[in-house]
């Protein structure tokens, strides 16, 4: 039997539930004996070239190329798992959601105070770049979401224990401190 | 500004505890609250500016900005809107010039929503600075507008004056009393001081013996024992304090403002013979913002009294001393929970306290306290008077006596009704003339809503518990949208915020309702929100957050067609919409939203 297959991403998120993922140390070299990764940054391949089975995402969606790759993972992956704060509920991106969108780009192109050069006042719109949405969203607003693994960012441990159970089809069993905060 | 504050804090007594009527002293002079007068009123009365902040920003009547010359407080709950509030807000807007939540350039008139003030058998109602305007319409809009802005004071603006005491000189009032049915034990015929004189001539004991063998249960909707709440407070020991809970907050529920009006006397001496029961000197009446046009004729009542010697020292000679003192709330439907009441009536954020220590043991001012519902002590005056063994020949065998039930919406006959426990629901809907009947809602938001397959059942504490509010829903209402969403939002509003659950869940389960009546929501969608209610009425503290997702549970259970009709069977739907999300950003930019995106995006 074939190993089963990963992705990943960061769409809005801040890469720490990346670092989380290799949090789990030692537990890499495991890892790659029990599942294949494809389009990730952990491998650096770019685009989907095999039909996976476990997509994982980290961050919400804050632009319109956020909703496209959610929706390509959602079409090359049996099973999706928002990983983290920002993917499970925007997070701290999310803290712009209420404030006006031109309030939002005029404070980080125009007025804020780290803007300085831009004695142009020019607003990026350059036809490659996505466009920002109204406000940030998490990602089972857009696609369906099949696990959530929570934390900012989730404990290593954590993200072991869910992605050993998804691949050997053994119970999960996570320990209340995996997921206890406070 | 600084001498009238000053004057304001003396006349308190330059007492923190009094917070509440010293806000609210400032908000009627200056029509609003402002920073300096924050700061001023922190200094004087030695406390940090942050503790006169946190109770300004609770309550919904007190406000940092000026509210207008005429503020006008329109009513937004449920019946208010099934009896035209829409034409009567269009009609406001429209004379006005401005919308809902603003105030007109000059300053002179704002206009703002507010939770039910307690007229929902003659809605659509609103406040005007502090005075009730009934029944309104497209018409007497454009009166009262064109009043304002010549400068004619509101009171000068009633035309005609309501029933009863509505039209005592000291209040004034449009208001109706709407007085459907009377029964024995309230709204029968009352003589001042009979039962005063009875308690006065036996003792303590003997008082609380005849209120538990009446089995009297709370009429402010939890029902607990009236006679075993003031044996627990007697027992205790020190200063003890007696509250009537008038803040009638439920909407749909007006039988107190009944009672304030025609039976003032009743309930101060209830208060009174409660006071004597569990020795108390003081007493409070905190009554709700809403009914600030009563206070005058209240404050009459109580001189009254005391110039009777009914209050004051040494009633009627029996050497008991006792007083009451009204304690005005600012708009809080939470404050009617009777610790969150009295942090309130200490001056403070009505928050609930956590229980234990409950407020019998200690209450105001940290003292053993009885808070009761208006209705339960006009009960107690007749029951002192007439005797336990004649109060139990009404009623059922579990609810002993009448009840005073609001009953309002579809009917032909809202209004006040004291009927006897035990009436069946079919029953009561012949008594207010209701036809076509969708559901009724029984005690209120918090209540349940119940389908006609269920109107045999009995308003009784033991099978329809009820504090009063009977909301009838003709066949023509939209339950999930007119009803449902509407009590959610008032909950969303009215949580104080203290438990993350109701804080949180009330907003998520107001939107998710909102969802279900955009025709966006899935299964999924229902069974979350079944999962969430149950999580929120388990995990909050005080009885708001364990009744709020009630419109919403009970919908649910007895009207599962009206969410099935709405609801798509699908396992997941996304309700995003792209080119709707990047409308503002293509427009700060200047991109077209339509074709924002290069027609091969490079996704990777
Ligand atoms: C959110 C909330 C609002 C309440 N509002 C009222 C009210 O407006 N009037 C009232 O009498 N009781 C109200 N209650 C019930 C009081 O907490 C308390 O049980 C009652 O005043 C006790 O008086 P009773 O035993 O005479 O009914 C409310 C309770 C909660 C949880
Ligand atoms: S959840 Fe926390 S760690 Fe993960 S992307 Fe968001 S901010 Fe970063
Ligand atoms: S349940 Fe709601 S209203 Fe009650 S204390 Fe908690 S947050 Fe406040
Ligand atoms: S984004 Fe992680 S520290 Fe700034």
């Amino acid at each position: 039997m074939s190993k089963p297959i990963i992705a990943t991403t960061s769409l809005a998120g801040c890469f720490g539930c990346h670092m989380a993922i290799l949090d789990i140390d030692a537990r890499i070299l495991q890892l790659i004996d029990l599942v294949e990764f494809n389009k990730s940054p952990i491998d650096d391949i770019k685009t989907f070239t095999k039909e996976c089975d476990i997509g994982i995402i980290e961050g919400g969606c804050c632009n319109s190329e956020n909703i496209h790759v959610l929706k390509e993972f959602r079409k090359h992956c049996k099973i999706l798992i928002s990983l983290g704060e920002c993917a499970i509920m925007g997070g701290l991106p999310a803290l712009r959601n209420g404030i006006d969108v031109k309030e939002c780009i005029e404070e980080a192109y125009l007025k804020g105070p780290t803007v300085g050069r831009n004695t142009e006042r020019i607003l990026p719109n350059d036809e490659e770049l996505p466009m920002i949405l109204d406000k940030v969203y998490p990602c089972h607003e857009i696609v369906k979401i099949d696990y959530y693994l929570p934390g900012c960012p989730p404990k290593a441990d954590l993200i072991w224990a869910a992605v050993v159970a998804l691949v050997t089809g053994d119970e999960l069993n996570i320990p209340y401190e995996l997921v206890k905060f406070d | 500004m600084k001498e009238k504050i000053i004057s304001i804090v003396e006349a308190h007594g330059s007492d923190a505890s009094r917070l509440m009527d010293i806000l609210l002293n400032v908000q009627s002079t200056f029509g609003h609250v402002s920073a300096e007068a924050v700061s001023l009123l922190a200094t004087m009365l030695r406390i940090s500016e942050v503790d006169v902040v946190q109770t300004l920003s609770f309550y919904h009547f007190f406000s940092t900005t000026a509210v207008g010359k005429y503020a006008v407080y329109m009513n937004n709950s449920v019946v208010s809107c099934m009896m035209g509030m829409k034409d009567v807000v269009d009609e406001f807007e429209k004379q006005t010039g401005v919308k809902f939540g603003n105030t007109t350039a000059d300053g002179k008139i704002g206009l703002y929503y507010t939770a039910c003030i307690g007229m929902n058998d003659q809605e659509p109602a609103a406040l005007i600075n502090g005075i009730v305007f009934n029944e309104l319409n497209r018409q007497k809009v454009r009166d009262i507008v064109a009043g304002m802005k010549v400068g004619i004071p509101v009171q000068d603006m009633i035309a005609h004056y309501g029933d009863g005491n509505n039209a005592n000189p000291l209040m004034k009032s449009m208001v109706h009393n709407n007085i459907r049915k009377t029964g024995a034990v309230v709204l029968s015929d009352y003589t001042l001081g009979i039962g005063i004189a009875k308690a006065l001539t036996s003792d303590a004991k003997s008082v609380i013996k005849e209120m538990k063998e009446s089995n009297l249960r709370g009429r402010g909707g939890a029902g607990f024992p009236t006679g075993m709440k003031w044996d627990f407070c007697s027992r205790e020991s020190g200063v003890h304090y007696i509250i009537c809970n008038a803040d009638e907050g439920e909407p749909g529920t007006f039988k107190d403002r009944v009672l304030l009006t025609e039976r003032a006397y009743m309930l101060f001496e209830g208060m009174t013979i409660g006071g004597f029961a569990i020795g108390a000197a003081e007493g409070i009446l905190y009554l709700r913002h809403e009914y600030t046009y009563m206070k005058a004729y209240l404050e009459n009542v109580l001189k009254d009294m005391r110039i009777k010697n009914f209050l004051g020292n040494n009633i009627l000679g029996r050497g008991y001393n006792f007083d009451i003192r009204i304690q005005m709330g600012a708009g809080a439907y939470v404050c009617g929970e009777e610790s969150a009441l009295i942090e309130s009536a200490e001056g403070k954020r009505g928050e609930p306290r956590n229980r234990p220590p409950f407020p019998v043991q200690k209450g105001y001012k940290g003292k053993p306290t009885v808070v009761n519902n208006v209705e339960t002590f006009c009960s107690a005056t007749r029951i002192i008077e007439k005797g336990a063994a004649w109060y139990n020949t009404l009623g059922t065998s579990e609810s002993a006596g009448t009840k005073l039930l609001s009953i309002s919406g579809d009917c032909k006959f809202p209004g006040v009704y004291e009927i006897e426990w035990g009436m069946s629901i079919n029953a009561m809907l012949e008594m207010v003339g209701a036809e076509n009947v969708q559901a009724v809602q029984v005690a209120g938001p918090s209540g349940i809503c119940l389908p006609p397959n269920q109107f045999h059942r009995k308003i009784a504490l033991e099978d329809l518990p009820t504090g009063g509010s009977m909301i009838v829903i003709g066949q023509q209402r939209d339950i999930l949208k007119d009803v449902v969403l509407n009590f959610m939002e008032f909950f969303a509003d009215e949580s104080c915020g203290s438990c993350v659950t109701c804080r949180s869940f009330n907003m998520i389960l107001r939107n998710a309702i909102e969802k279900v009546v955009a025709g966006h929501a899935i299964k999924k969608d229902v069974e979350n929100m079944q999962a969430w209610s149950e999580i929120l009425r388990k995990t909050t503290r005080c009885g708001l957050g364990q009744t709020s997702s009630n419109p919403i549970s009970t919908t649910i259970k007895n009207f599962p067609e009206l969410y099935d009709a709405r609801v798509k069977d699908v396992d997941y739907q996304s309700d995003f919409d792209m080119e709707k999300s990047v409308k503002a950003s293509c427009e700060v930019v200047g991109r077209s939203s339509e074709v924002h995106e290069l027609a091969k995006v490079n996704i990777n």
